[in-house]
């Protein structure tokens, strides 16, 4: 997501100098999405420049404030209601490197995706206990309530992503015995389509189109 | 592994291996696991279906015997208790869980979860008092008096998980119990039975969610009745895989 939507979106509920949007982003994301002054400072000069934030002035200690204008609103609600664009989400090392792993020779794939899922899991356990520590939070907390939620929030989505890669996973492991157990077939010349025929030890095909068909379903 | 010197553990599993079955029909459902739960702990079982998680769970509880190896119950070797003192251990000391609930139809919930502890010879005024708080820490008392029949399956999952934690039970086995309940349900299960370790039970749980399976101390991984990993081992690119079969 861009640095640029953040901004906006905090500016919506008051206007903020800087350092201010930079503590405040922070603290919604419970620093999981680190911001640098610099950025948020060439962010805030592109805004202006396009019209979507004005200077309110600064306060004693010179430090300029910036508010929405009526353009940055509109952008801000246009915002809200789109989706999040999924097609330039970037490409992860996981599924390149065991598609790498089922088509080149002497790799110990059942090793590789056991290994992954293990520090998947531990990585869960750590965002486990960050997440109880962050209900107890929450539960006990009223004034910093929507912060306490939005980290909440963050840690459940990091948790139900690792999730999902644990499963795949287990999908990567049933598929590999399952066409490590039938019999050989002869290489496509035509790659697949429906996304479903990257082979294993039984009879790969050709290694382009096992890590496109692979990427693609990963996207 | 993890044999801890010092306080015993309140589950061990040592070289434990199950095979049902005999010659052609033999299938190893389990071969050579070694475990150990102490108390506090809460450890999940994961691996695919058939490899085993099941058979390790009910070795654990008494309910099926090891063909070979030991399970130990606080200290207790139980493939040497006789029938009757097996069973009492079991009610006394055992919560389980199971992969389908076990609710008897014809007692309400509140019956169901005070049972074993009148066949433990509780009054049935004393029973019923620890089942509604049983029932209460799960969050299913206005239920005390309904029927499986007339309960949702996350309701009857809730009601099996009081029964298992009624009572003093120091260890609590749980197969699949977050299985019929949606994400929030699921996880207010998880909590408990956090809470119930850190009090001082030894919890295993099987799983096939790494979300839950993450409340857990440690997780093993089984697979073809064999543990191949373990989140709380250090080495375990040199186990994995490699195992004894
Ligand atoms: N009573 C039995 N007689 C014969 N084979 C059995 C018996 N119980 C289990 N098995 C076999 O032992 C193996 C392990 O079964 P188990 O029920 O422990 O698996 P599981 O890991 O719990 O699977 P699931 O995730 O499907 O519940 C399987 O191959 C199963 O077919
Ligand atoms: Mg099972």
């Amino acid at each position: 997501m861009s640095v640029r939507q953040g901004l906006l979106a905090l500016l919506a509920q008051e206007p903020m100098y800087g350092a201010q949007l930079r503590s405040e982003f922070e603290a919604r994301t419970g620093g999981t999405w680190p911001l640098n002054v610099g950025q948020v400072y060439t962010t805030l000069a592109r805004l202006e420049r396009d019209g979507l934030v004005e200077a309110v002035g600064a306060d004693e200690d010179g430090r300029i404030s910036y508010r929405l204008t009526r353009t940055g609103r509109a952008e801000v609600a246009q915002w809200w209601v789109s989706p999040v664009d999924r097609e330039t989400t970037p490409r992860d090392e996981l599924v390149i490197k065991l598609a790498l792993a089922v088509t080149v020779d002497g790799v110990d794939v059942d090793r590789v995706v056991q290994t992954q899922r293990t520090a998947t899991l531990r990585h869960l356990q750590d965002l486990t206990r960050l997440k109880q520590r962050a209900t107890t939070h929450l539960e006990s907390d009223e004034d910093n309530g929507s912060v306490d939620l939005a980290w909440l929030l963050v840690l459940e989505n990091l948790i139900y992503a690792g999730e999902a890669e644990v499963r795949w996973l287990d999908h990567v492991e049933a598929r590999l015995i399952r066409e490590a157990s039938r019999p050989r077939r002869k290489a496509r010349a035509i790659p697949t389509t429906d996304g479903e025929g990257t082979g294993a030890a039984g009879a790969p095909p050709a290694a382009h189109d096992t890590i496109s068909t692979t990427l693609r379903g990963a996207q | 592994m993890n044999s801890t010197a010092g306080n015993d553990p309140i589950l061990r599993l040592d070289n434990v291996t199950r095979v049902h079955g005999t010659d052609s029909t033999a299938v190893r459902a389990l071969a050579g696991v070694s475990l150990d739960v102490h108390a506090g702990e809460l450890v999940a079982v994961m691996g695919p279906s058939g490899s085993g998680k099941s058979t390790l769970l009910n070795l654990a509880g008494g309910l099926d015997a090891a063909t070979s190896g030991q399970v130990l119950i606080e200290g207790q070797s139980i493939g040497t208790l006789k029938g009757d003192a097996l069973a009492k251990l079991r009610r006394r000391r055992v919560g389980f869980v199971f992969q389908d609930f076990n609710l008897i139809p014809s007692l309400t919930a509140i019956e169901n979860v005070a049972l074993p502890l009148e066949l433990d010879g509780f009054r049935v005024g004393k029973a019923r008092r620890l089942a509604r708080l049983a029932l209460e820490l799960v969050g299913v008392d206005e239920l005390a008096d309904r029927y499986p029949d007339k309960m949702s399956g996350g309701q009857q999952q809730r009601v099996a998980i009081s029964r298992a934690l009624v009572g003093d039970r120091r260890l609590v086995l749980a197969d699949e119990p977050t299985g019929a309940l949606d994400s929030h349900t699921g996880e207010g299960v998880l909590r408990v039975l956090r809470e119930r370790c850190d009090a001082g039970a030894a919890g295993l749980l099987v799983t096939h969610e790494a979300r839950h399976a993450a409340w857990a101390d440690r997780v093993v991984f089984l697979r073809d009745g064999v543990v191949v990993d373990s989140t709380g081992s250090a080495q375990t690119a040199e186990a994995l895989l490699d195992p004894a079969v």
